[in-house]
């Protein structure tokens, strides 16, 4: 067991000195933490029921009892609001680790072979990247309907290529590594080399892109909810709220904009993290896109 | 160079035929029959048969595979279900209204994006620098529709200086005024991917030998910025201007939508909504065709900037 503590010890090092090498990480970390909790405990933040309907309280603007008013069927947007946060990040996060898991292992599978399958594989994830994300998710949530575990997926198989990027060329680098040769010779297998050994190292890397794409995976959701192609109503989604508030927006703005900060808001935050903690473990890497 | 050109070309062809089977492949794992959900619950059976028919759906898979590269390949992309015009016309009809847009949001982009990029590389860690990167991010975390929304509330509802809903164009100021807030829209989400690949870039042109070089011997510091390390830095930029194309392409839909503007976006999202099945597949078709064209375009601009390139 010792052997797998240390690289974690590493890890968790190695991430509070990025941390602290860039603060504008912790802003980003903090309010997302933020929104998780207030995810978690929807129901002791928003007292009010978001799927609560009431007519008589149809498209009312921000009052003391409907904090951010009210839409076109009378719910409390702020309830909609916070209980929407937790589809996002659901959905986002589900997703996200689908990609990072499978992504990972088709590029550390890649990059360990190389030869033939290396090349394959590549030019695999070149075509997948190559086609309009946006798109390809908004054809299969359409063709397969748009359930959340299809929205998951639909998502995920969009972001697998870069996570296959970014495991492979440590990965390439690291074969030749004498700890790689060391765990030859004692004759571990393939499996334990790049599980116990070559992951932990490209672990902090990966991670950190799994907090880029996270954002991009809550802006997606949000994207496909907004053409129609969202959980069903009238389970609140910040998308779909937009996606209401736009067919009153002449005379209730504050329907699409209650909504849309939200999204920004976490999208921001959760690129803030990630940026920095890139640039604290690879300077060289500054501000890339 | 010709080597370099054939690769290219053939990475190109494998694309497009990897993507058109997943278009077929994705179009036929809809659950249930196509027909039937076309034409909805009551219809006869005799009605289904003859929709299965003439959309092909009645021969064997290989040679559904067939008919349809081969007609995709040929312009033949059958017929919308809704309107019942030829795809291809339906694609076309809409197609300029697409291009102009991302083309003036490209150029936006660039003019304020590299520029931007380059003083923030140059003014590293200061002021301008910071300013450049947290705006660049604000940016790109802007889901498309809710920038287009504040524009849309803030210029057309708010301030009425352009309609809300983008009049058909006659007169130069109908174009200008139905163009300008979907442009600056996707303009300014494209000069935060530029701004943000072109600090990089220049970040890493500024530290090699032959800027110090210039400098050293005397060459005057804007000329070593814009002229030495620019030109260079630009390199990568080539290229993720022609990655970033397909997040441009879901970024132009989300536009078109918000400010009802006729394009590719509409099209893709009223087949959506109406279940036109032959329209979706056209379109997949489309921007397949779109993005491999640019793709390779990118590469061969590359080749040509960077003759390193060729030799990889």
């Amino acid at each position: 067991m010792s052997e797998a503590l240390s690289p974690a010890r590493a890890i968790l090092k190695s991430t509070l000195r990025a941390f602290n090498t860039n603060k504008t990480s912790w802003v980003g970390l903090v309010i997302f933490v933020i929104v998780v909790l207030a995810a978690i405990f929807a129901p002791w933040i928003a007292p009010l029921d978001p799927l609560d309907q009431n007519v008589m309280l149809r498209l009312k603007s921000p009052s003391e009892e409907n904090w951010l008013g009210t839409d076109y069927y009378g719910r409390d947007i702020y309830a909609r609001l916070v209980y929407g946060a937790r589809i996002s990040l659901i959905i986002g996060l589900a997703s996200t680790a689908l990609s990072m898991v499978i992504g990972s292992a088709i590029g550390m599978i890649a990059g360990w072979r190389g030869g033939r399958l290396d090349t394959l594989i590549m030019q695999l994830m070149d075509i997948l990247l190559a086609f309009p994300s946006l798109i390809l998710g908004l054809i299969i949530v359409a063709m397969l309907g748009p359930s959340m575990t299809n929205i998951i997926v639909a998502i995920a198989l969009t972001s697998i290529p870069p996570f296959a990027r970014i495991a492979r060329a440590p990965t390439i680098a690291m074969k030749e590594r004498e700890f790689v040769d060391a765990c030859r010779a004692l004759g571990f297998s393939d499996m334990r080399i790049l599980l116990g050994h070559i992951l932990p190292n490209i672990l902090p890397e990966i991670l950190v892109m799994g907090s880029l794409w996270l954002a991009n995976a809550i802006r997606t959701e949000a994207s496909l909810a907004f053409i129609g192609l969202g959980v069903k109503p009238p389970i609140p989604t910040w998308g779909g709220m937009i996606r209401e508030g736009f067919e009153n927006i002449l005379d209730s703005y504050w329907l699409v904009l209650a909504p849309g900060t939200a999204i920004l808001i976490v999208v921001f935050a959760l690129n803030l993290l990630g940026d920095g903690l890139r640039d604290a473990i690879d300077p060289k890497l500054k501000g890339e896109a | 160079m010709t080597a370099f050109l054939i690769r290219r070309l053939g990475f190109a062809v494998i694309t497009l035929f990897a993507v058109l089977t997943l278009v077929f492949v994705l179009v036929r794992i809809v659950p249930g029959d196509p027909a039937q959900v076309i034409l909805g619950d009551q219809a006869s059976r005799e009605a289904i048969e003859a929709l299965r028919e003439r959309l092909g759906l009645n021969l064997p898979l290989y040679q559904q595979y067939v008919v349809f590269v081969w007609g995709a390949l040929g312009g033949d992309w059958g017929t919308s279900m809704m309107t019942g015009r030829p795809v291809i016309q339906e694609v076309l009809n809409v197609l300029p209204w697409t291009l102009e847009l991302t083309f003036l949001s490209l150029i936006i982009g660039v003019i304020i994006g590299v520029p931007l990029g380059v003083a923030a590389a140059v003014r590293r860690n200061r002021f301008t620098d910071y300013a450049a990167r947290i705006g660049s991010l604000l940016g790109l975390s802007f889901p498309p529709f809710v920038s287009a929304l504040l524009l849309l509330l803030a210029f057309s509802i708010g301030l009425h200086w352009f309609p809300v809903i983008s009049a058909k164009s006659g007169s130069l100021t109908a174009w200008v005024e139905s163009i300008t807030l979907p442009a600056i829209n996707l303009g300014l989400i494209t000069a935060a991917y530029i701004t943000r690949v072109t600090r990089s870039a220049m970040l890493e042109v500024l530290q090699e030998d032959y800027v110090r070089t210039a400098r050293a011997k005397g060459v005057p510091w804007s000329v070593v910025v814009w002229r030495h390390a620019l030109r260079n830095a630009l390199i990568p930029v080539i290229t993720i201007i022609g990655l970033y194309l397909g997040i441009l392409i879901g970024n132009s839909v989300l536009t078109e939508i918000v400010f009802s503007r006729p394009g590719l976006g509409k099209l893709i999202v009223g087949a959506l909504n109406q279940r036109d099945y032959t329209m979706l597949q056209g379109m997949m078709v489309i921007y397949t065709l779109v993005v491999v064209l640019v793709n390779l375009a990118t590469d061969i601009a590359y080749g040509i900037a960077d003759p390193r390139v060729k030799f990889q």
